[in-house]
């Protein structure tokens, strides 16, 4: 993962960390790395990291043990594709047909072309 | 706790710093930035009681740096010129450091050396600009003082000795958290390790903020002038720029969702502003 200098990074560190939960690559119940670890791996200012994380603490993805570290919540996966599902039609799909309507391409050409793509 | 009051610093009928009030709380990196001859040498200089202010109060937890012994030890100060003997070689510069200061890490100091392949057999004034700078990034991390200035400490360094310091910068701060002021115009390349940002200009605060804060805080507005024009009306303008019917406007305080979708709905385009343009809009354009 690389950090845009152009939007908060504790919110690019929470997106990142999500994408990771949905794909997959970071499984429920699972540690994740220690705010130094990450701030050292990322090489960003730890209060930064740490303030990504806690975001994530407030939203339920991730769960602490006191003393031991930061874990993978158990339904996160499952709450996260929940929103991500919701936000696809919004983010995705209605500014695709906006761009769809300007370009002249109709509602039947786009399935058409789903449809060779299934 | 880093308290400043109405800091002015004269040098003659030069005002280097001028009525600056800033508190900063310690146990952070800070970066300083501001451009040639805003004042940040002379900001950090009063800090590290090299120089005594004109006029106003400095107080490190409660107490005036200034003569002050014990405080001085606590406080390590990197600038241009070393501080250090020229004819020294690096090694008796290393020694002299360690024996001053008790929080010195010698082998820390050693392994530096040797990460930034500096010959500790070579005199000071035999060193290139490059390894003059390494040598001041080596005494000011391994003094571990919990109080560290660094003034544009990467002057002739390559980018791979620049990383070398970043990285070992960050690791350091973790395993030994203390105050760290950084001064640098390669703003780009550090600003992820800074968790606040002071900006000064002109011996004056523009701003001290919390540098992610700060990420989200810039914004240009691009559109038809008019649309442009009527939605910037009332906000911080940091600079407009026009080509025929179409104007860019850069705004500083970020938007909420009711005003990204107000701007959508009027055709404007919004944009992002890293840290570094938003420096250059508020220490550049109105000069």
């Amino acid at each position: 993962m690389w950090f845009d200098d152009r939007s908060p990074i504790y919110r690019q560190i929470a997106e990142g960390i999500k994408d990771d939960v949905l794909s997959g690559a970071l499984k429920e119940d699972e540690q994740v790395m220690s705010t130094n670890q990450y701030a050292a791996f990322y090489q960003i200012n730890p209060a930064t990291a740490a303030k990504g994380f806690a975001q994530l603490v407030e939203e339920g993805v991730l769960y602490k043990k006191r003393g031991i570290g930061m874990f993978v919540s158990p339904d996160a996966r499952r709450k996260l594709r929940a929103e991500r599902r919701e936000r696809f039609f919004t983010d995705l799909v209605e500014p695709m047909l906006a761009q769809a309507k300007l370009l002249g391409i109709g509602v039947e050409e786009i399935v058409q072309h789903l449809e060779e793509k299934r | 706790m880093i308290s400043i009051r109405d800091l002015t610093v004269r040098y003659g009928g030069t005002i280097a710093v001028d009525h600056l009030d800033l508190d900063l709380p310690t146990g952070k990196i800070y970066g300083l930035l501001g451009r040639n001859g805003s004042g940040k040498t002379s900001l950090l200089s009063v800090l590290a009681s090299y120089r005594r202010p004109s006029a106003g109060t400095i107080a490190v937890d409660g107490v005036d740096p200034f003569e002050n012994a014990e405080l001085m030890g606590r406080t390590a100060f990197i600038r241009d010129t070393l501080d250090v003997q020229q004819q020294d070689r690096i090694r008796a510069v290393l020694d002299f450091a360690a024996a001053l200061r008790s929080t010195f890490d010698r082998g820390y100091a050693d392994k530096l050396t040797e990460m930034f392949e500096l010959n500790p057999r070579k005199r000071v004034s035999a060193l290139s600009r490059g390894q003059r700078s390494a040598l001041g990034v080596v005494l000011g991390l391994a003094a571990r003082a919990p109080l560290t200035l660094l003034d544009e400490t990467y002057l002739g360094m390559d980018a791979a000795a620049r990383d070398t310091f970043y990285r070992e910068l960050l690791a350091d701060y973790v395993a030994h958290p203390r105050t760290v002021i950084l001064s640098t115009h390669l703003i780009g390349e550090v600003a992820d390790l800074f968790e606040r940002v002071v900006i000064i200009d002109r011996g004056r605060l523009v701003l001290h903020e919390d540098a992610d804060v700060l990420r989200g805080r810039g914004v240009t507005v691009t559109g038809p002038a008019a649309a442009v024009d009527a939605f910037v009306a009332g906000r911080t303008v940091l600079s407009v720029q026009s080509l025929g019917g179409v104007r860019a406007a850069t705004l500083y305080g970020g938007l909420d969702d009711a005003e990204t979708a107000r701007a959508d709905a009027a055709g404007l385009t919004l944009g992002p502003v890293g840290i570094q343009d938003l420096f250059i809009h508020l220490t550049g354009a109105q000069r």
